[in-house]
């Protein structure tokens, strides 16, 4: 970590953070009936999986539905990069015609990735309700109308700074750093 | 590895490994979109490309075409019978009258080998290569294999047999590169007048006998007996072609194992291939024929991608 980095979610308060998001949702969508937890890919996957997990925790009867989805066919920064695009997996096993979906990120940024998120959404029906859950939101960074329903925690922060969010699973420790990265 | 090593799609030849397993993978990807309930991404919805048949196709030039729709690409068609091309124009300035109308890439088939290679030296586009003459044909080479990838996990060490009239075949040549390519043992088989004078300087081996062959196989790739070219005299005969080198379902059951049954279309039945066995369960042919439109898709889109 370099001087200017600094944790602003450790182990403890990722926790709290993910304990509340799940009883937040089990306020606004009761017992999961006709709802649909989708994680983007590549990072929101862990928090979907994370929240899921949480539930099941508070209710072992929940029967919750979840995928994860890939947006690289929907972006719209394709050939604005070097090299093309390269997907990862998509699993939606199911039609989401007519569910009430939750879409999960890490973080929301400049929200083009969301909107990506709602195309690649379209394809598998036409759901009747979309809500967007986000560990971190960036503020005031949006290029695009897109707003979260449900936040894990609000940063200011500056356009050359970068969030990083590590899962236990895979970086050996939950917690979210604000960093800078050298020569960018 | 994220991008292709090369700008075009002219042949097997010139691809390493790597770019045919890329091709693969993002394939994959796009086999999955052409399953959806909505089978379209809108990943080259600004690109614009161009489908030039200056030879007769369909198969080719209907699963590229719908790949290209399956990519929101804008798509613009021309066959030769109907062209300026039967009034003299070349190649380059045909090609040059389409790009004005501001195209990005060309897909390409075209009687002549070294077409798609010729143009790609002379025209600003991508081009991607449906076939040159007996040359080369590299996406159905890479559906091939990718369907026998499908099919047994791994080309690694599998035993491919190609049978049939392989000197007038690009499919031949062009699954013999991509085939050794992923570590298969290729051979061939054939009557002796239909193979070419180059073969063993690929290090593929002709056996002239097909039971001899299908036995030391895991899959056998029937080429198409070319009709029109019957004139040749390769051949004594049609019905002795058959009787030597035609697949029927007697055959297939008397081998030691259960070989997959490929072939490229369209299909002669009852010439290199009966009825019974092409729609035999160890036939894989309609699944070549939907991996090719994944195939294609794959291969449009890592093109595209690397367009400036």
């Amino acid at each position: 970590m370099g001087k200017n980095d600094r944790i602003i979610l450790d182990e403890k308060h990722f926790d709290i953070t993910i304990k509340r998001l799940a009883h937040q949702l089990i306020e606004n969508y009761n017992d999961f009936t006709n709802t649909t937890l989708i994680g983007l890919q590549p990072r929101g996957i862990f928090l979907a999986e994370r929240i899921k997990a949480e539930l099941l925790k508070i209710n072992k009867n929940f029967k919750i539905e979840a995928g994860s989805l890939d947006v690289t066919f929907y972006r719209d920064d394709y050939r604005r990069q070097g090299a093309p695009l390269i997907p990862n997996e998509t699993h939606v096993d199911f039609t989401i015609e007519d569910k009430q979906v939750i879409l999960v990120d890490d973080v929301l940024f400049t929200g083009r990735t969301i909107r990506s998120g709602l195309d690649a959404l379209l394809a598998f029906g036409r759901p009747k309700k979309v809500a967007l859950l986000t560990l971190i939101n960036r503020r005031h960074k949006r290029d695009l109308p897109i707003q979260a329903d449900f936040i894990g925690k609000n940063i200011h922060s500056i356009d050359e700074e970068r969030v990083l969010v590590n899962w236990k699973e895979t970086d050996g420790k939950d917690e979210v750093i604000l960093y800078t990265p050298k020569d960018e | 590895m994220s991008k292709l090593s090369v700008n075009h799609l002219l042949g097997i030849k010139n691809l390493l490994k790597e770019d045919i397993e890329l091709i693969f993978q993002t394939a994959d990807h796009f086999k999955q979109v052409i399953n959806r309930p909505i089978k379209k991404v809108p990943s080259l919805r600004d690109i614009t490309i161009a489908n030039l048949f200056f030879e007769n196709s369909t198969r080719t030039k209907l699963s590229f075409e719908i790949a290209e729709k399956r990519l929101s690409a804008d798509i613009i068609n021309f066959s030769s019978s109907s062209s300026s091309v039967t009034k003299g124009e070349t190649l380059i300035d045909t090609v040059n009258n389409i790009l004005s109308m501001k195209v990005d890439m060309v897909v390409m088939r075209h009687p002549n080998p070294g077409a798609a290679n010729f143009l790609s030296k002379h025209v600003d586009a991508k081009i991607v290569n449906a076939g040159d003459g007996a040359h080369e044909h590299p996406t159905q080479a890479l559906l091939d294999a990718f369907s026998i990838r499908e099919k047994y996990g791994n080309l690694k060490g599998k035993n491919v047999v190609i049978v049939g009239d392989v000197l007038h075949s690009r499919v031949a040549l062009s699954n013999i590169f991509c085939l050794q390519k992923l570590g298969a043992n290729v051979k061939v088989c054939g009557p002796l007048t239909l193979m070419p004078k180059y073969i063993t300087s690929l290090g593929v081996e002709v056996i002239t006998n097909l039971k001899e062959a299908l036995n030391w196989c895991d899959v056998a790739m029937m080429l198409r007996i070319q009709l029109e070219r019957q004139d040749l005299k390769l051949f004594p005969s049609l019905r002795e072609y058959t009787m030597l080198y035609g697949l029927n379902k007697e055959l297939l059951d008397s081998l030691d194992k259960e070989i997959t049954v490929m072939h490229p279309g369209p299909i002669n039945r009852g010439v290199e291939i009966t009825s019974d066995v092409a729609d035999s369960k160890q036939s894989i042919i309609l699944e070549q024929v939907e991996n090719g439109v994944a195939i294609r898709m794959a291969v449009l889109y890592l093109l595209a991608g690397q367009i400036e």
